[in-house]
């Protein structure tokens, strides 16, 4: 019998988006039953429109700054801008969204579209959280189709039985 | 080695030469091979564990100019 995978998805940045596709995508192609419950801010990374997803270095003090572009002396410095400043840039976070878009292009790491794509073509069931969608007021038509609506019950449902569970 | 089908992974990085790999061999039939080449040196690592837990055999993992390739056997 498979073995199965169950996830909790509860971030809505760009950078945190990868860690339950990544794991949900490569469980299903070891075989896997995969089933990620998307829950508060991870609603984000359901929405058919995903541009809106952003990365933000500000209080994150693990987060390199590195320009994706130029020679290599220059991609290898860390600009360290402290918080202050950080916070009265407008745009800030969006800057720091197109550097990092770049920076996973320049990798070879594979887009958020993509990982999600995989995911629902191999199989993931994707649950998201009814009450969350009430909470922000989204529509159901907001989401990307294949997905369900449900509640914590329906992720205990799966997770009870499951080999691997993680909160994301 | 002899190979039915050739993955081109070069550039790609974790998880999509795994992902890319799993969908390629669906569209091989039990017994024939599979060569991939990758440049994600993670991949070594990754192959040997993908084999482990899909019961697909990898017959070779080398490394040569910074490329790895593997050849797999499906299941």
């Amino acid at each position: 019998m498979a073995k199965k995978l169950a996830i909790i998805a509860s971030k809505g940045t760009l950078d945190w988006a990868y860690p339950p596709l990544i794991l949900a995508s490569t469980a299903a192609a070891l075989d896997y039953e995969v089933e990620i419950f998307f829950t508060f801010y991870g609603l984000q990374v359901l929405r058919k429109d995903v541009g809106g997803l952003k990365v933000s270095p500000l209080g994150n003090p693990g987060m390199p700054m590195k320009m994706p572009f130029g020679p290599k002396w220059f991609q290898s410095i860390n600009w360290n801008i402290p918080n202050a400043i950080q916070g009265i840039i407008p745009g800030f976070e969006s800057l720091a969204t197109v550097l990092m878009k770049q920076t996973i292009a320049n990798n070879g790491v594979a887009s958020i579209e993509t990982l999600r794509d995989v995911c629902v073509e191999s199989g993931v069931k994707i649950i998201a959280c009814q009450m969350t969608v009430d909470l922000f007021g989204f529509e159901h038509s907001d989401f990307i189709d294949n997905i369900e609506f449900g509640g914590a019950a329906s992720f205990f449902e799966f997770a009870g039985e499951s080999d691997i569970t993680l909160f994301i | 080695m002899n190979f039915d089908k050739e993955l081109d992974a070069r550039g790609l990085n974790c998880p999509l030469p795994i992902l890319r790999t799993k969908k390629t061999l669906a569209e091989l039939t039990a017994g024939q091979v599979l060569k991939i080449v990758s440049t994600d040196p993670g991949s070594v690592k990754d192959f040997q564990a993908f084999a482990k837990q899909t019961g697909n055999e990898l017959l070779s993992s080398t490394e040569g100019g910074g490329e790895f390739i593997f050849f797999m056997k499906k299941k």
